[in-house]
């Protein structure tokens, strides 16, 4: 079944960047408050926070090297912006790790249900061809 | 204390075998290993790392390792990993793990299997309230915001 290349395997290393650069409350503050869409300062970034610019410059470090800001030019201003396709793949990476263990827990149903056991239900008796 | 949406994702099925059964399945290695697709090298033993390449066509490359945190028979089988460990040059030991937790149940003469594994979302829960204060909803609903975004801007 060919698959695209770009794509990494479940889930992939970059989403272990995203959920790892997210979990942090400062960063998930700054994402939450980039989530508008709107390219925002690190001045405005920093504004409330009770932080230092010098430490909300370091956190936005993490979530660019992550994938999940980007820096932008707004005028002579430098800002940052959500990409927005690294928290799409953190969630679809999500559901495809439940998806994975669905299959998982199917696989493990199949090979215990598929044992010689001593059957206990007689209507659901079915042959017990090889094995 | 209860974890955001999007700490934890669970997975349950019911199984026509006794739990006594399930449990071994689920903590020997080897039988681990088949339905998993892993191939591991040792037994599982609280407090120690098990690990084995995987066997699940087109990821033979990999390595997965295990930390297992509690085994109470019959009951609860747990164990901390990397999900996302799947780039054999990256180190990942420097990140947090998540915790994944089977808890067997009997269910007529059959086992109801859950398995939930959390730590996804890493922000202690006392303090979450104040990470989104200006939205109050929490990360679920920071989610939906990110995802309107996400579609009005493609």
């Amino acid at each position: 079944m060919p698959k695209a290349t770009h794509e990494t395997p479940i889930g992939g290393a970059r989403c272990a960047r995203v959920f790892s650069a997210l979990g942090d409350e400062t960063r998930l503050a700054l994402v939450a408050r980039l989530s508008t869409g709107q390219p925002l300062s690190i001045a405005r970034l920093a504004e409330g926070r009770g932080q230092s610019r010098q430490s909300i410059t370091k956190h936005l470090r993490v979530l660019r090297h992550a994938g999940v800001v980007r820096g932008v030019r707004q005028g002579r201003e430098h800002c940052f912006e959500l990409r927005r396709e690294a928290i799409d793949d953190a969630r679809a990476a999500l559901d495809r790790l439940t998806r994975e263990w669905e299959m998982a827990l199917h696989r493990l149903k199949h090979m215990l249900e598929s044992e010689a056991v001593p059957s206990q239900e007689p209507r659901r008796k079915h042959k017990r061809g090889t094995s | 204390m209860a974890p955001s949406p999007t700490d934890s994702i669970k997975a349950q099925i019911e199984i026509n075998a006794p739990v006594a059964r399930v449990w071994r399945a689920l903590t020997d290695h080897r039988e681990f290993g088949e339905w998993f697709q892993v191939k591991l090298e040792s037994p599982f033993v609280p407090g120690q790392r098990t690990r084995g390449r995987i066997t699940y066509p087109g990821y033979e490359h990999l390595v997965m390792e295990v930390l297992v945190k509690e085994m109470t028979q019959d009951r609860t089988f747990s164990f901390y990993w990397h999900p996302y460990a799947v780039d054999p040059k990256l180190d990942y030991s420097k990140e947090e793990p998540t915790l994944v937790v089977f808890t067997l149940q009997s269910k007529g003469s059959g086992t109801l299997l859950t398995a939930v594994e959390s730590g996804f979302d890493r922000i202690p829960a006392h303090r979450r309230d104040e990470a989104f204060r200006m939205n109050n909803a929490g990360w679920s609903e920071q989610m939906g915001n990110i995802q309107r975004y996400a579609q009005s801007h493609p």
